[in-house]
C-alpha cells in the first residue's frame, strides 16, 4: 500500500481539517474551557458534534454500529486534533477504549458502544501507578469475590479519570507486580461503589485523576476479554494509543511549525523580516524536515497496525519516539522564534508547548520508546 | 496470481539461474565493483557471466525502455526485482554514473537519436562516464563556473577546470558544464559531451582524507569539441545555452540517489554494535546504548520517509523541492550513522590498514561520509532551498 492517503481518505482529511478549524479552534474550545475553569477540560457539546460526523465511532465495527475504519482513518481526525490543541476523549475514547471493547463480551459492547457512537458517553483508561509510564508493572489487584471480583489499588493520571463513564482498568488477577500473566482489564462504571477520583489539573489544562480503588464490587461481566489474559488485550490498546497519540504529536507539531513560519514572515526587526535571516531559515528549514520524517513514521505505524502486520509494534514505538522528539523540538524553536511574545499567554505558542509536554509523556515518552526499540531489536 | 506476483516468480527463478554464488557475497574492495568502460577488465568469470547475463536481460537498467538497452519493466516491476536482488543480496551488476545520471538528463532532454546512441553504450557498460561540474571556484555556487566553450562554428575550443570528478582518471567521457555566453549567468552555460581522451584534455587524482582518491582534477587545454557526433546526434544535452536547466534536473536526481530514499541509508546499527562488541569481549556503555537507541528510531522513521518519498514521486504528489529535503536529512544521518560506527567499534575500527578491518574500512568509510553533506549540493544550500521554495520564506 502506497504511504499516502487513498482518495477516501483524503476527502476524510479535507472534512476534518476544516471541521476541527471551524469547531475545535483553539479560542472556541481549548481557550474557552480553560477560562471557565471546566472541570472536564473539554466540551461535550463537541463530542455530541463529533459523534455527528461519525468520528466517535470510527474505529468500532460496523457489526457494532460504528464505521468499521482503520488507524490511518483514525490518525487523520488525530492529527487536527493536534494541530487546533483541541480538548477532546476522541484518544481515550475512541481509539483506546474501542480497542479494548474490540475483545470484550457482547453485553460489554452493548452497554458502552452505542454511548460512544452517539456522543453521549466518555472513556477513560486506567493503566499507569506511577508518574511515569510503566505498564510492565501492574500492581492494582482485583481478587476473585463470588461470581465476580473485588478491585483495590490505585492509578495515576488517569486522563480524564472523573469525566468518565466508564473507566478500562488494568489490574492483577494472578501473580507477581512485574509478571506478564496474570492480568485481566475490567470496564469499570463511573457509579462503581467504592472508587474515588482525586482530580488535577495539568500543564496542558487538561484533566487527570489520581484513582483509588478500595474493594470496588465488579462483576463477572465487566471482565474485558480473559481472566488473566489482559496482557494481550493491554498490548493491543497500547499499540493503537501509541500511535494514535503520535498522530496527534505530529498535528501538534505541525501546527506549532506554521504559527511559527507565519511569524518569520510578519515579525519585522533591523529593517527587515526575520525570516530574511539564515539563522531561522536554516532551523525552520530542519524543522520541516524533522515533521516530515515524523509524519511518514506515523502512516507506516498507521498501516501497518490496520494490515495486521508484527512490525507494527516496533513501528508505534519508533513513530512515538520520533514524534515525541519533532514535536518537542517544534515546540521549542517555535517558542524561541516567537521571541518576547512566545512567552506571553496571548499567543498561541506557548499552548502548543505545553501540549506537547502533556503528550510526550502520555503512553511513554521518547526515552521509553527508544529503549524499546532498542529491546525489540535485541540489544 | 497477478502478474507481478508471476514477474516475481520468473524473476526468481532467472536469478536463480544466472547470479553467480560469487555475485551474492558483499563487496570486499573496489575491484569488486564492476564500473565498465574502455579499459574495463573483469575480476572473474563470475563478475563477468552475471554482467553479461544482465546487459543480455536489459538488467543493468531494468527501468529504462527496451531499445536503450534496457528491459523495459514498470516501476512496480523494478521494485520487485531489486527486493529480489536485495534478497539473494545480488551485487549490482554495473555501477556508471551514465546511468545513475547521464541517462535520466538524456532521458528526458535528449533526442531520438541521442538516446539510442549514447543510451545504449552506457546500458552495456562499453562508455564510462563522469561528472564535469564543480570547479575550483565554483562549488555550492555552482552557477557561477568559468570555464569557457569558445564558438568556432563547428566545434567549440574549451579551456577551463573542473574539480571533483569521480574517477574522471578511469573515465571515458565526460559531461561537462561550460559556459558559452559570458553575458548570461543561467542562460549561458551548455550541457556538452565529450571524450577525455580528446587531445588537451587531462585529469589529476585527488588524495582524500580517507586515503583514497575516488576525485579528481579535470583540466582543459584547447580541448576541442564538435557540436555534433552524426546526424540528429548533437555533442550536448537539451538547448545551446540552456545547460542549467539540465543540471538542475541532475542535481534534483543526484540529491536523490545520494539521499538513499531507496534504502540506502535506513540501515539501523544498534543490533549489529551490540553483537560485535560482545564478539570482541566489550560490552555497550549504557549511555552509547541509548544513542543508538535514539540514532535507530531516526533510521526507521527516516525508512519509512524514503518509502513514502518513491511512492510520492510515482503519483506526482511530492513536493518538487522535496529531494533537497530527503538529501539533508539522509547524508546528516548517514553521518551520525559512522560517528556512531566508530565508538561503537572503540580503538579496533581505528585501525588503517589491518587484515581485521578489510584495510581500514570502518575508519575510511566513516570519513567518507564526511563528503555525504558536501557532495551534490551542501546540507547548508539544501537549507536554503527548502527555505526559498517549500516555507517560502522571504529572501535575504
Amino acid at each position: 500500500m502506497p504511504l499516502y492517503h487513498d482518495e477516501d481518505q483524503a476527502m476524510l482529511a479535507d472534512t476534518a481539517t476544516s471541521f476541527m478549524a471551524d469547531q475545535g479552534n483553539i479560542k472556541d474550545q481549548l481557550r474557552h474551557w480553560r477560562d471557565r475553569d471546566c472541570p472536564d477540560g473539554f466540551g461535550h457539546g463537541l463530542w455530541k458534534q463529533m459523534a455527528e460526523m461519525g468520528f466517535t465511532g470510527m474505529l468500532v465495527g460496523e457489526g457494532d454500529g460504528g464505521l468499521g475504519m482503520g488507524h490511518v482513518e483514525a490518525g487523520i481526525v488525530l492529527e487536527e486534533i493536534g494541530r487546533n490543541l483541541t480538548p477532546s476523549p476522541f484518544l481515550t475514547s475512541s481509539v483506546l477504549a474501542a480497542t479494548a471493547l474490540k475483545h470484550g463480551s457482547n453485553d460489554l459492547k452493548g452497554r458502552y458502544l452505542p454511548g460512544l457512537i452517539e456522543g453521549d458517553s466518555v472513556f477513560a483508561v486506567a493503566i499507569d501507578e506511577t508518574a511515569k509510564h510503566r505498564p510492565s508493572r501492574i500492581t492494582t489487584r482485583a481478587e476473585k469475590s463470588g461470581n465476580g471480583f473485588k478491585l483495590s489499588g490505585s492509578k495515576s493520571f488517569v486522563i480524564q479519570g472523573a469525566s468518565a463513564d466508564m473507566l478500562v482498568v488494568a489490574a492483577r488477577t494472578s501473580g507477581s507486580d512485574e509478571d506478564d500473566d496474570g492480568i485481566t482489564l475490567f470496564a469499570v462504571p463511573k457509579d462503581a461503589a467504592n472508587m474515588s477520583h482525586n482530580s488535577v489539573r495539568l500543564v496542558d489544562s487538561s484533566m487527570a485523576t489520581h484513582t483509588k480503588f478500595d474493594g470496588v464490587e465488579l462483576d463477572g461481566d465487566a471482565v474485558i476479554g480473559e481472566v488473566d489474559g489482559g496482557r494481550e488485550v493491554l498490548n493491543a490498546m497500547l499499540t493503537a494509543g501509541r500511535i494514535g497519540a503520535a498522530a496527534e504529536g505530529v498535528g501538534v507539531a505541525s501546527g506549532a511549525m506554521d504559527i511559527t513560519v507565519d511569524y518569520l514572515k510578519q515579525r519585522k526587526q533591523f529593517g527587515k523580516l526575520i525570516g530574511e535571516f539564515q539563522a531561522l531559515q536554516h532551523r525552520a528549514s530542519h524543522l520541516y524536515s524533522e515533521v516530515e520524517i515524523a509524519r511518514a513514521a506515523v502512516i507506516k505505524a498507521q498501516q501497518l497496525l490496520d494490515g495486521g502486520s508484527e512490525k507494527a509494534e516496533l513501528m508505534s514505538s519508533v513513530a512515538k519516539a520520533k514524534v515525541a522528539k519533532t514535536a518537542g523540538l517544534a515546540v521549542k524553536e517555535g517558542v524561541q522564534m516567537h521571541g518576547g511574545v512566545g512567552m506571553t499567554d496571548e499567543y498561541d505558542i506557548g499552548l502548543y508547548m505545553k501540549r506537547d509536554r502533556a503528550l510526550q509523556e502520555f503512553l511513554g515518552d521518547a526515552y521509553f520508546h527508544a529503549n524499546r526499540v532498542a529491546e525489540m531489536s535485541g540489544y | 496470481m497477478s502478474d507481478l506476483e508471476t514477474f516475481r516468480e520468473e524473476t526468481r527463478s532467472w536469478l536463480e539461474a544466472n547470479c553467480p554464488a560469487e555475485m551474492r557475497e558483499p563487496v570486499r574492495d573496489e575491484e569488486d565493483i564492476y564500473w565498465g568502460g574502455r579499459r574495463a577488465t573483469f575480476k572473474s568469470d563470475a563478475q563477468k557471466s552475471w554482467f553479461d547475463a544482465c546487459v543480455a536481460k536489459g538488467y543493468t537498467v531494468p527501468a529504462w525502455p527496451k531499445e536503450y538497452g534496457g528491459a523495459g519493466l514498470s516501476p512496480a516491476e523494478a521494485k520487485v526485482l531489486r527486493q529480489e536482488m536485495t534478497r539473494i543480496k545480488a551485487r549490482i551488476p554495473l555501477s556508471s554514473f551514465g546511468i545513475w545520471m547521464l541517462g535520466p538528463a538524456l532521458l528526458h532532454f535528449g533526442t531520438e537519436e541521442q538516446k539510442k546512441h549514447f543510451l545504449g553504450q552506457i546500458a552495456r557498460g562499453e562508455i564510462r562516464w563522469c561528472q564535469g561540474y564543480s570547479e575550483p571556484g565554483s562549488g555550492s555556487d555552482l552557477v557561477s563556473l568559468q570555464t569557457f566553450g569558445e564558438d568556432k562554428g563547428d566545434h567549440w575550443v574549451v579551456n577551463g577546470q573542473k574539480v571533483w570528478t569521480s574517477y574522471a582518471d578511469q573515465a571515458d567521457w565526460i559531461f561537462c558544464l561550460v559556459r558559452t555566453d559570458k553575458e548570461d549567468k543561467y542562460k549561458g552555460i551548455t550541457f556538452m559531451l565529450f571524450d577525455t581522451a580528446s587531445e588537451g584534455c587531462s585529469t589529476k587524482p585527488i588524495k582524500l582524507i580517507s586515503g583514497n582518491s575516488p576525485f579528481c582534477e579535470t583540466f582543459m587545454e584547447d580541448v576541442k569539441v564538435p557540436k555534433s557526433y552524426g546526424e540528429g546526434i548533437p555533442a550536448y544535452v537539451g538547448e545551446i545555452n540552456r545547460g542549467w536547466d539540465v543540471a538542475k534536473y541532475l542535481l534534483g536526481h543526484e540529491r536523490e540517489m545520494i539521499s538513499g530514499a531507496d534504502g540506502g541509508n535506513t540501515g539501523t546499527v544498534g543490533s549489529a554494535m551490540s553483537r560485535h562488541a560482545a564478539k570482541g569481549g566489550d560490552e555497550l556503555d549504557p549511555v552509547l546504548r541509548a544513542e543508538l537507541a535514539m540514532f535507530d528510531v531516526d533510521a526507521l522513521a527516516y525508512g519509512a520517509m524514503g518509502e513514502k518519498f518513491l511512492d510520492e514521486i510515482k503519483v506526482g504528489k511530492a513536493h518538487p523541492a522535496q529531494p533537497n529535503m530527503m538529501k539533508y536529512a539522509g547524508t546528516e544521518l548517514n553521518k551520525r550513522r559512522h560517528e556512531l560506527m566508530m565508538s561503537a567499534g572503540g580503538s579496533r575500527s581505528l585501525e588503517w590498514e589491518s587484515e581485521e578491518t578489510s584495510g581500514g574500512k570502518p575508519s575510511r568509510g566513516w570519513l567518507r561520509t564526511k563528503a555525504n553533506s558536501i557532495e551534490g549540493g551542501t546540507s547548508e544550500v539544501m537549507l536554503n532551498v527548502i527555505s526559498k521554495r517549500i516555507l517560502d520564506l522571504p529572501g535575504s
